[in-house]
């Protein structure tokens, strides 16, 4: 008895220990939200194209039944970092032959065009979702966030914020592949 | 003075508006009262620490409408916080619920008020006894036997 008394100093230092060890990790992050979308079913939702646009709009049923998963992006033109991504997003869909959708998160319809004309439009189609409801739906937190939908409408991968930088675009590579959702070869 | 205290009551001013905005609110007082309940309750996801029902985040006021919306559709408190916590999750809840996984965070508190008072309990309870006098052994007493024997020997010279 006293000798476990005397050892629930150590004991309570080392779990006290492991707690810091684990919260000062950089890897961590605290801001982090856990989705529940992961292995759902991808919401139902049907959006009208964006007014100007010639580019399809986007409902659920495009996301199922493709040959490969296919990607999902919310942006908007105010959004900075977004236009960060589109780079990167329109190289992941020109050299890798990504298949990307977009929807267009709360965003006047002119600013969407002016902005695809501006930097080109690497989307196959475009949903407006004016009300933010769709985003709801999806369990947006803020854009940009990508998602990686499986050909059964299943959600694969969420990604939070911008694909931009070496580790955000070497994480994204890796979840394309592990989903299956480049052509062989391509990614590399 | 009076301009001092004028100006510190205008400087309060902003604190007491609200992110509820008048176009958001619902015409009947007794759904308007239940949405803003239910909105105390929820998570903005955005700035995380708040509430939808003081936040000005864009989302949480998408959210304080969708939930007004399900109130005007006829959904119960709970069915409302629900259909949010299925999009977004148990972290939406500010108040996290009681399942297997949450045990942790819930039962955590009385086990450590409960360890201490063990603890300080047990450390208290052995102090008191050692306090107790005890008898010395037959060796002892001899020992002191004899020094008092001596001792007397002494005087007596």
């Amino acid at each position: 008895m006293k000798r476990l008394i005397a050892g629930l100093p150590f004991i309570a230092a080392v779990i006290f220990g492991g707690f810091f060890l684990w919260g000062l990790n950089p890897d961590r992050d605290p801001n982090e939200i856990p989705s529940v979308l992961i292995s759902q079913p991808a919401p139902a939702f049907d959006l009208d194209p964006v007014p100007g646009l010639e580019t399809p709009g986007l409902a659920r049923s495009d996301l199922v039944g493709n040959e490969r998963p296919v990607v999902v992006n919310v942006f908007a033109s105010w959004c900075v970092p977004c236009r960060a991504e589109h780079a990167v997003l329109t190289r992941f869909v020109e050299r890798d032959g990504m298949r990307l959708f977009g929807i267009n998160y709360k965003d006047k319809p002119e600013d969407a065009v002016k902005w695809l004309n501006d930097l080109g439009n690497p989307y196959e189609r475009i949903g407006s979702d004016l009300s933010g409801r769709t985003g709801i739906e999806w369990g947006l937190s803020g854009v940009p966030e990508t998602f990686i939908v499986d050909s059964d409408g299943t959600v694969l991968f969420r990604y939070v914020g911008p694909v931009v930088g070496p580790d955000a675009v070497e994480r994204f590579t890796q979840a394309l592949k592990q989903a299956g959702a480049l052509p062989n070869g391509a990614g590399s | 003075m009076r301009q001092l205290i004028f100006a510190f009551c205008i400087g309060l001013l902003p604190f007491a508006a609200n992110a509820v905005e008048p176009d958001e609110m619902l015409t009947d007082p007794v759904l308007e009262q239940r949405a803003r309940e239910i909105s105390k309750d929820l998570r903005c996801v955005v700035c995380q620490n708040q509430d939808i029902d003081s936040s000005n985040a864009g989302v949480a006021r998408d959210l304080r409408l969708l939930v007004r919306e399900r109130l005007v559709v006829g959904d119960s408190d709970a069915e409302v916080i629900e259909y949010i916590r299925a999009r977004y999750g148990d972290y939406v809840l500010l108040k996290p619920p009681l399942e297997p996984a949450t045990y942790a965070l819930w039962f955590a508190p009385i086990a450590f008020v409960l360890i201490g008072v063990f603890v300080g309990g047990g450390v208290l309870m052995s102090r008191r006894k050692q306090e107790a006098f005890e008898d010395l052994g037959a060796e002892d007493e001899n020992t002191v036997s004899e020094i008092l024997r001596q001792n007397e020997a002494g005087d007596a010279s």
